[in-house]
């Protein structure tokens, strides 16, 4: 029944995945759901694995998890010149990725640890092993892990609860979200990254635009879009409120995957593309939302405010909070401006800054890397800039990166070149910006506080973020 | 997890549109391994401004907050409904959750009401002064003054709250149908059964 009629790319994987209806097929009541994949990491885990010892349960599919530190680990050197592991200053982060290592083992989970070269970003490195495939369920306690639908998933972020449920029963008690198609035609004009694609998207839709929703991402322009472009775009998709977001598996993601150490070989590669290919939004399908957006309308974008969606063009100005409709947004908006310490009206492209990040599950891919260094190269960062950093999002694209002569570009142009990990994405550990200075950042949270206390976060893209290194403040790449 | 019936009591009237986990608890709290003693760090930011709800004595220990769209959206850390239980907060009413966000509450036996916007205008009006009741049998928000405002709730989680139900244990007794999912995978989709560099 559930066949005959046509369905979104998100229901045909859905329904893959039921295990159990508690009233019958048609039913939108909680269902039970298989999980394919689970990655671990170390800030939401160890509540759930000290429950699950304490009710004397096992972790139902080892095989099918794979554990990862990421948020806690400083991203300084992690080996002495003696090959010596260097321990971390900060007693807590070390309790925390202690914890990890010891359930991990423990439990039987595949463990990447800190110092071994695919240790990286969990979203990063989920792609990159091939243990992220299409239609697959992927979760992982951590909300980016919306990232993973590039490669046409269906995967989301899960809080502790969950990653225990999921660690003692492979399966989740979940209820079907509604669908949302945002829709892009055309072409992104030169000096255009996906990443200003998904701000302009938020901008347009709002942080709470695609709440309940999973959002497919259709039309030619994602057609068109590389694999890592793809990860950028369906990452930040929590940040316009919907938990998941997916683009329909192609040739480009299947040419990505091939050869990876977990993706199937042989002949169950071909049984797999073939499957995969049928991973298709069907024709006369319909979504619950559906938004359309012209490509020719998107330039480079950054943040002005302290929510993913005070976004503006980087010709355009500080918005004046009594520009928005609503009131509770002017009240936003004046607190943001607050925060930020800008003026409505200021252009954007006059604010100076005082650090740049390249890095986070957003933009720390090999590409992303490329785009900024291409930027950089021959050129080194303004004199204000008093802090910059480059983090690989794994050591596997470190290491390509350094084959390519990228780390010598950074190191150049003034930057820090970095051992992998989320870094100052979130103030969790050494990375932070200082209060009241500002960070041009290719992350995906402007949240107040969220690179440090008091920190003032503007979202951009990699080639952005360079542009902003060597200005010293918020410039429009296509310029320089 | 404790059963939840009917709350009764204060409301922290905070009315904030989009209050994201990083605001209810910042990162720096993250690097616990226990659920516990979060309530000190939750809502950090909004609490060091002077005549903030939080330090209005009138809501010292209230079991209810209520806010603006699209509450608890960032961050998938479990730690924002963990801080919230810390200070005593039991259920939170708003026009919107992230999705992450309620699943999390209701886990924690933390009860997510989602009601309409002019609905929530007048529990901010009525909190200023008085106590509120949300009883989640009858799936209804009422105030001293008659209003008497519906909510929706899904019957699973409804089921669980009341019963105060352990939801692995009640995935569990679903082990054999997990098991029969688990076989037909094997046999169609192999290769999602059996990822390649585990088998190495
Ligand atoms: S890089 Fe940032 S957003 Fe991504 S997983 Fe790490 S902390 Fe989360």
């Amino acid at each position: 029944m559930m066949a005959s009629r046509p369905r979104t790319l998100y229901e045909k994987i859905w329904d893959a995945h039921v295990v159990a209806r508690p009233d019958g097929p048609a039913s939108d009541d909680t269902c039970l759901l298989y999980i394919d994949r689970h990655l671990v990491h170390e800030v939401t885990s160890p509540q759930a694995f000290e429950a699950l010892r304490l009710a004397g349960r096992t972790v139902r599919r080892p095989d099918l998890t794979l554990a990862v530190p990421d948020h806690n680990l400083p991203t300084t050197a992690r080996l002495a010149p003696d090959g010596a592991r260097l321990p971390i200053d900060d007693p807590q982060s070390a309790a925390q990725l202690a914890a990890l290592e010891r359930n991990a083992p423990s439990f039987g989970i595949r463990y990447i640890d800190a110092v071994a070269p695919e240790q990286g970003i969990v979203h990063v490195v989920g792609p990159e092993q091939g243990f992220s495939l299409p239609g697959a369920t992927i979760v992982c306690g951590d909300s980016h892990t919306a990232a993973h639908g590039g490669v046409g998933a269906l995967a989301f972020g899960i809080g502790t609860s969950e990653v225990e449920h999921v660690l003692a029963t492979q399966t989740l008690q979940l209820r079907r979200s509604k669908t949302m198609e945002i829709r892009v035609e055309g072409e992104l004009g030169p000096g255009v990254t996906p990443k200003d694609l998904i701000l302009h998207i938020i901008g347009v839709i709002g942080t709470g635009g695609g709440t309940g929703h999973v959002i497919e991402y259709r039309g030619s322009v994602f057609e068109n879009m590389s694999v890592e472009g793809r990860l950028t775009v369906c990452n930040m998709s929590i940040e316009g409120g919907a938990r998941a977001g997916l683009i329909a598996p192609d040739d480009t993601v299947f040419s990505y995957l091939k050869g990876r150490p977990y993706a199937p070989q042989g002949e169950a590669w071909d049984r797999a593309v073939e499957w995969w290919r049928s991973l298709r939004t069907d024709k006369g399908a319909v979504f619950d939302k559906s938004v359309v957006i012209d490509a020719a309308d998107v330039e480079p974008t950054v943040s002005w405010g302290t929510s993913p969606e005070d976004v503006v063009a980087v010709g355009g100005s500080v918005p004046a909070p009594g520009s928005f409709a609503d009131p509770s947004k002017q009240a936003a908006a004046r607190k943001s401006l607050d925060y930020m310490g800008l003026e409505p009206g200021t252009p954007i492209a006059d604010v100076r800054i005082e650090n740049v990040f390249i890095g986070s599950c957003t933009n720390s891919r090999i590409e992303d890397l490329r785009a900024a260094a291409e930027v950089l190269r021959g050129r080194t960062k303004a004199a204000n800039v008093r802090w910059a950093i480059a983090v690989p999002g794994s050591g596997l694209v470190k290491r390509q990166a350094e084959e390519e002569g990228l780390d010598k570009v950074f190191t150049d142009a003034g930057f820090e070149w970095r051992e992998p990990g989320c870094s100052a994405c979130l103030a969790m550990n050494p990375d932070k910006v200082p209060p009241g200075e500002r960070c041009a950042s290719t992350s995906n949270r402007n949240f107040v506080g969220r690179q440090g206390p008091g920190a003032r976060t503007h979202l951009m893209s990699p080639a952005m973020a360079a542009a902003a290194a060597v200005t010293g403040r918020i410039a429009d790449v296509r310029q320089l | 997890m404790r059963a939840v019936s009917t709350i009764h009591g204060r409301a922290i009237p905070l009315g904030l549109k989009n209050v994201d986990t990083d605001v209810i608890i910042p990162a720096h709290w993250l690097k616990t391994v226990s659920r516990e003693g979060l309530g000190k760090g939750a809502f950090e930011t909004i609490r060091q401004a002077p005549g903030n709800p939080f330090d209005v004595e009138d809501f010292a220990g209230a079991p209810i907050l209520i806010a603006g769209d699209n509450f608890g959206c960032g961050s998938s850390r479990e730690h924002a409904a963990w801080a919230m239980l810390d200070m005593g907060l039991t259920a939170v009413i708003a026009p919107s959750f992230s999705d992450i966000f309620s699943g999390n509450a209701f886990k924690n036996g933390i009860l997510a009401v989602e009601l309409a916007q002019e609905q929530v205008d007048r529990l901010l009006e009525v909190a200023q002064t008085h106590p509120i009741t949300i009883d989640l049998e009858n799936q209804i928000v009422t105030t001293p003054f008659q209003d008497r405002f519906a909510f929706d709730v899904d019957p699973f989680r409804k089921r669980c709250l009341l019963e105060g139900l352990d939801e692995i244990g009640l995935t569990l007794a679903s082990t054999d149908a997990i098991t029969h999912h688990e076989a037909g995978r094997a046999q169609d989709l192999p290769w999602l059964d059996r990822p390649l560099a585990v088998s190495r």
